[in-house]
């Protein structure tokens, strides 16, 4: 598991870190990968789209379900991860790794009311219970 | 834990091989051990062991228990010799399905397996219909622990633990007691997954050594634990129907495409003479269609030919061997024909359409060996 210090999560199991200054990169948490079960498709936005914090931005499916995808930012989605829409299963191995989904150029700070990563542990505890 | 959900003997096995339990049937069971997708793989190319003890079983005996079964089920009981299993349904008065079971035959005596959901339902109507019989029905559910050993590898591994019995010698559909790792097992060449396998049938106080037995003789041959999910892909590619999904109180077995377990020429059973009005004219067929690699159908999904809604998914979901989204449902008949172009509607969004032909079930087909 990589250091997640620097990672924040929503409570729809996304996660977001900023990969340069005003960029960061968006996927879904591991807790999201375990409890979704093997990943087959992934639908992402195109290059280009606009992204809005809180709204969906796709979808991820699985043997079990779909799910929509929320987006934690809002911004312009400057790259869609090609590897991890030929291999999904990237998503199970490495979510928050190889298994990332969109980065997003953002204007200003993250959003105030993502979690921490101790904060999302416990969210994600009282939630698989 | 929630209240009502029951254990099954092997409950702390799971939870140490990191098994995701879910409930399912008023029962704790694993769902995978850690990736359906690698479960499905393993049986289709080595072997699975699963644990099915959630299965209910039910014994049928007493001089009356032939004449019982053959009016409770559909499928002609008379032809079920000593040593072997039947699949079959059986009825309501107005054809509906009750259950599918599978009824072994041991000389006089018979026992049913029927499916976990069903099984209170199932005693209180086999009682029903109990009157007038010199048998009796007695549920061993909570005694018996099933386990499935399946997969190309599966007699190997079997074998490895049984000294008295050739199982290779068991033939499809048949079923022998022998020891099994030293445990007294009916060995039943069955399954649900569409391989070559068995079906083991122990005392529940046996289950724990047979479970590791197994998994320890299998492991060199590639055999891990496969959970509920994998049992439900593996099920799917092989056509086979899922009660409470695909059939139910509310179908009967001739649209269901189970006209091959209603045997009317055997005498009046149970739903006989609905079945032989609905034979005239099925109110819908039973079809499998086949979708593209990136489109997954599920339970509930509306199937449309043109504009027009003439049916619904009742199975659905990837296919792990045959590469594509699969779907099983029922449509109006005359739509059943394989390569008629159907259409899909995949959740909420109207614009999510997947083509769907219709295609032969079963999706997969094991190799010939």
């Amino acid at each position: 598991m990589p250091d997640l210090s620097a990672y924040r999560f929503t409570k729809t199991h996304e996660w977001v870190h900023e990969a340069a200054p005003g960029e960061v990169v968006v996927g879904i948490t591991d807790h999201a990968q375990s409890q979704l079960g093997d990943v087959i498709f992934l639908e992402l936005p195109k290059l280009g789209a606009m992204v809005v914090a809180g709204t969906r931005f796709g979808a991820v499916e699985s043997v079990k379900a779909a799910s929509d995808l929320y987006s934690p930012v809002s911004g312009e989605v400057v790259a869609v991860n090609a590897e991890v829409s030929a291999s999904p299963e990237l998503v199970n191995q490495d979510p928050h790794g190889k298994g990332w989904l969109i980065r997003v150029r953002v204007a200003g700070d993250l959003p105030a009311d993502l979690l921490d990563s101790a904060a999302y542990d416990s969210f994600a505890q009282a939630d698989s219970h | 834990m929630t209240g009502g959900i029951k254990n099954v003997a092997l409950d702390q096995v799971h939870r140490a091989l990191g098994g995701q339990m879910v409930p399912f049937a008023g029962y704790s069971m694993p769902l995978h051990y850690g990736s359906i997708r690698g479960e499905h793989v393993a049986v289709r190319e080595r072997a699975g062991l699963f644990d099915v003890s959630h299965m209910g079983e039910v014994n049928v005996t007493g001089p009356g228990a032939l004449d019982f079964l053959q009016r409770l089920v559909t499928n002609d009981v008379s032809k079920l010799t000593p040593g072997r299993a039947l699949y079959t349904v059986m009825c309501h008065s107005d054809g509906g399905i009750v259950d599918d079971l599978l009824v072994y035959r041991d000389q006089d005596d018979f026992m049913c397996v029927v499916n976990a959901a069903r099984r209170d339902v199932d005693l209180e109507w086999m009682r029903r219909c109990l009157a007038g019989y010199d048998a009796k029905i007695e549920d061993v559910s909570d005694k018996i622990v099933l386990l499935a050993v399946q997969g190309p590898q599966a007699t190997r591994i079997v074998q490895s633990l049984s000294r008295d019995q050739d199982l290779a010698s068991i033939r499809y559909y048949h079923h022998r007691f022998g020891q099994v790792a030293g445990v007294a097992v009916r060995v039943s060449r069955t399954g649900y997954t569409g391989e070559d396998g068995f079906e083991l049938y122990a005392s529940a106080g046996e289950a724990e050594r047979l479970w590791s037995e197994l998994l320890e003789a299998g492991t060199q041959h590639g055999l891990v634990a496969a959970g509920l999910g994998a049992r439900d892909t593996l099920r799917l590619e092989a056509g086979f129907r899922l009660y409470g999904q695909d059939i139910d109180e509310k179908g009967d077995p001739l649209s269901a495409g189970l006209g091959w377990v209603v045997k009317p020429a055997k005498g009046l059973f149970v739903g006989s003479e609905a079945l032989a009005a609905i034979a005239a004219a099925p109110p819908r067929a039973f079809i499998g269609m086949k979708l593209g690699p990136r489109e997954i159908p599920r339970h509930g999904h509306p199937i449309y030919q043109g504009s027009r809604q003439i049916g619904e998914v009742t199975s659905g979901s990837f296919g792990f061997t045959v590469g594509a989204g699969l779907a099983m449902g029922y449509v109006e008949p005359g739509k059943a024909e394989p390569g008629t172009e159907l259409r899909i509607q995949l959740r909420a969004d109207p614009q999510q359409w997947a083509v769907a032909p219709v295609v032969p079930l079963p999706f997969y087909k094991r190799p010939e060996s």
